[in-house]
C-alpha cells in the first residue's frame, strides 16, 4: 500500500490529461458553432409558445440564418433571468409590470417596448365527467378544487383582477371572490401548469388565458367565457434587448410580430392582434 | 460481488487510514482538488453575505417564512419515519436475499435517484391523482394538493437513499454473526435487533440523513404532484422558487436557513459516525 507501480501513476495521469483536456475542447467547439450562425434566443411568456413557435417557423423561413430558440416561462421568472445578464435577444412579456422589471437592467430602451398583441381570460374546466363547474357562479361551490397561477404569475395577478370585478358586479354575490378564493388548492408558478392540472381532471377549474386552450387542450377541458365587463384583457409587450449581439436579426423578428402577417399567426393562435384592440379596459 | 453503491459511504475502512495519516495529500493533490471545492463553497458563502442578521430577524416573523419552515420539517419527519418503516425491509431483502429479480429490484430502487424529480411529480400525479389509475381504489381520498402529497413526493424521491445506504450497511455483516446467534437459539427478528441492526447503525443512521436531507430539498416532484399552497403545500423549497420572482427578502432567507441546517446535521452526522467507525 505504500506506493502504486510508476506504470499505474503514468495511466491515470494520461487518463487525467486526456480528460482535462477533452473538457477544454468541448466547450470551445460549441462556442464556435454559436458565433458561426446568426440564431437567436427569445424569451416569452409561457402563454405565448403556441403561436411564437409558429411565428418562428415562418420566420426562419423567410429569413434564413440560424434558428430561433425559446425559453418560454413565467414573465416573473425571465424578468428576473434578463436582470441577471441573461444572454438574450428578444423579451415578450405577458404584462408591462414584468417588462418594467426588466427594463431595470439597463438593457431594454424604452423606445423598443411595444404592445404586440392582447389576451383575455377564460375559466376552464375537466371535460368528459360531470364536473361541477358549469358557469362562473358555480366556482363559489364548496369543496370545490381551483387552481389559479400565483399571483408572482400575471395571468394569477389578471385572475384576481377578474375577481375583484365580479365583487363589484351586481350579478355576483358580493363576497364571490373570497368564496372562490376558499376554494383554491395551488398557486401555480406558470399559466401552462394551471392548465395542465385541470386536464387531467386533478382540479376542477381554473383561470387562464383564452390563448392557452388550444384544440388539443379542447380535447380534455371546456372553456367559459368571461364577459368584455368583467374579462382583464392582457398586453402583451416586446423588446429588443439592446445588447443584443445579433441586434438587426433580433429587430428584424420583432418587426414581423407586428406586421399583418404575424398578427395573422399570433390570431390563428388565438391571441388578439394588436390592430383589433378590445377596448382596453 | 456487492451491487450496492451507497451516497454515503463513511465506513471504508481504507479511507479511514488514509486520512489519519498527514502527509500523503501532496501539493498537487490539493491544487487539483481546489477548482471543484471552491466552485461548490462560493456559491453558498456568497448567499451567506448576501443576507443580513437585520433581515434574517425581520423575515423570521413573517408568516409565509413560518408557515414553510414548520411545514418543511413536519413534512421530512414523516417521511423519514415512513422511509424507516417501509424501506428497512425492502433494504435487508436487497441485502441478504440472492433471488430472481434483485437486480431489477435495485434497479427500481436507483430509478429516482435518476430520474427528473419533475417526472417524479407527474408519475406521481398520474398513479395517485383523483382520475389516475389508482384513483378508484383511492375512492375520496383526494391525495394532490395535500399534505399527504407533499410526504409522498419526499418519499418517492428520497427514500432510496436511505434503502441503498442501509442495505450496504447489512451487506457487510459477516454472516456467520447470523448463524452463530441461530444456533445459539436467537430467533431471526432477535437476530435482527441485536446483532444486524446495531452493527449497521452507521449505514442506518448515514441512510436516514441522507433521506431527510433530500427530501427537505425536494422541489420538482412537490410542486407538480403537490401543487403550491402556502401553509398547506409550500415548503420551503417551493418558497424560495416562488419567492424569488415576488419577495427576494424571503428567497434568500429561507436559502440561508435551509443551507445551513442541512449542512449543519450532514456536518455533525458525518463528524459523530467518523469517530464511532475510527474502533471498527
Amino acid at each position: 500500500m505504500q506506493g502504486r507501480k510508476p506504470q499505474g501513476n503514468k495511466t491515470i495521469k494520461m487518463l487525467f490529461i486526456f480528460i482535462v483536456g477533452f473538457l477544454w475542447i468541448l466547450p470551445a467547439k460549441s462556442m464556435f458553432a454559436q458565433e458561426s450562425d446568426n440564431g437567436l434566443t427569445v424569451f416569452a411568456a409561457a402563454s405565448l409558445s403556441d403561436a411564437f413557435h409558429s411565428m418562428a417557423k415562418h420566420f426562419e423561413e423567410k429569413d434564413p440564418g440560424g434558428n430561433i430558440e425559446f425559453n418560454f416561462a413565467g414573465s416573473q421568472q425571465l424578468a428576473q433571468q434578463i436582470g441577471q445578464g441573461a444572454p438574450v435577444d428578444i423579451f415578450a412579456s405577458a404584462n408591462m409590470k414584468q417588462m418594467a422589471e426588466a427594463m431595470k437592467s439597463g438593457r431594454i430602451d424604452s423606445a423598443s417596448v411595444k404592445i404586440f398583441a392582447h389576451n383575455r381570460l377564460v375559466v376552464v374546466f375537466p371535460k368528459g365527467h360531470n364536473g361541477p363547474v358549469r358557469a362562473l357562479n358555480d366556482l363559489t361551490a364548496p369543496g370545490l378544487k381551483i387552481v389559479l397561477a400565483d399571483k408572482a404569475v400575471p395571468v394569477g395577478q389578471y385572475a384576481l383582477e377578474f375577481l375583484d370585478r365580479c365583487d363589484r358586479s351586481a350579478s355576483f354575490n358580493p363576497m364571490f371572490k373570497d368564496s372562490v378564493l376558499r376554494n383554491v388548492v395551488s398557486y401555480e408558478e406558470n399559466v401552462k401548469a394551471v392548465l395542465s392540472k385541470v386536464m387531467l381532471g386533478e382540479a376542477d377549474a381554473g383561470i387562464v388565458y383564452f390563448s392557452d386552450v388550444t384544440q388539443s387542450a379542447l380535447t380534455e377541458a371546456g372553456m367559459i367565457d368571461i364577459p368584455d365587463d368583467l374579462n382583464v384583457i392582457a398586453s402583451y409587450p416586446i423588446a429588443v434587448i439592446s445588447d443584443s449581439k445579433h441586434l438587426a436579426r433580433a429587430k428584424k423578428f420583432a418587426e414581423y410580430i407586428l406586421s399583418d402577417e404575424g398578427q395573422q399567426i399570433l390570431a390563428q393562435s388565438s391571441l388578439l392582434p394588436v390592430n383589433t384592440t378590445p377596448t382596453p379596459r | 460481488m456487492n451491487q450496492i453503491h451507497p451516497p454515503t459511504h463513511p465506513e471504508s475502512s481504507t479511507n479511514t487510514k488514509n486520512s489519519d495519516r498527514p502527509g500523503t495529500a501532496g501539493w498537487p493533490l490539493v491544487l487539483a482538488s481546489l477548482p471543484l471545492i471552491l466552485f461548490l463553497l462560493l456559491p453558498l458563502v456568497g448567499l451567506l453575505f448576501r443576507v443580513s442578521s437585520t433581515m434574517l430577524s425581520s423575515s423570521l416573523k413573517e408568516r409565509q417564512v413560518i408557515e414553510a419552515m414548520s411545514l418543511s420539517f413536519s413534512t421530512t419527519l414523516t417521511t423519514v419515519c415512513l422511509t424507516v418503516l417501509f424501506g428497512t425491509p425492502v433494504a435487508y431483502l436487497l441485502a441478504r436475499k440472492n433471488f430472481f429479480g434483485r437486480t431489477l429490484l435495485d434497479a427500481l430502487i436507483d430509478m429516482p435517484l435518476v430520474l427528473p424529480p419533475a417526472v417524479a411529480g407527474v408519475a406521481l400525479l398520474i398513479a395517485f391523482g383523483r382520475r389516475g389509475f389508482l384513483g378508484p381504489i383511492l375512492g375520496g381520498a383526494e391525495i394532490p394538493f395535500t399534505r399527504t402529497a407533499v410526504v409522498l413526493a419526499q418519499l418517492f424521491v428520497a427514500s432510496p437513499y436511505y434503502i441503498k445506504s442501509a442495505a450496504s450497511g447489512f451487506a457487510n455483516i459477516n454472516r456467520e454473526l447470523e448463524q452463530a446467534a441461530a444456533v445459539d437459539g436467537a430467533t431471526r427478528s432477535q437476530a435482527f435487533r441485536t446483532i444486524i441492526v446495531p452493527l449497521s447503525l452507521p449505514s442506518i443512521i448515514g441512510g436516514i440523513v441522507m433521506t431527510w436531507a433530500r427530501a427537505l430539498g425536494e422541489f420538482g416532484a412537490t410542486i407538480i404532484f403537490a401543487g403550491n399552497f402556502p401553509g398547506r403545500t409550500q415548503t420551503m423549497p417551493l418558497a424560495i422558487y416562488i419567492g424569488f420572482e415576488i419577495d427576494l427578502q424571503i428567497a434568500l432567507v429561507l436559502a440561508v436557513i435551509l443551507l445551513s441546517i442541512s449542512f449543519l446535521v450532514l456536518a455533525i452526522v458525518k463528524g459523530v459516525l467518523g469517530r464511532q467507525l475510527s474502533p471498527l
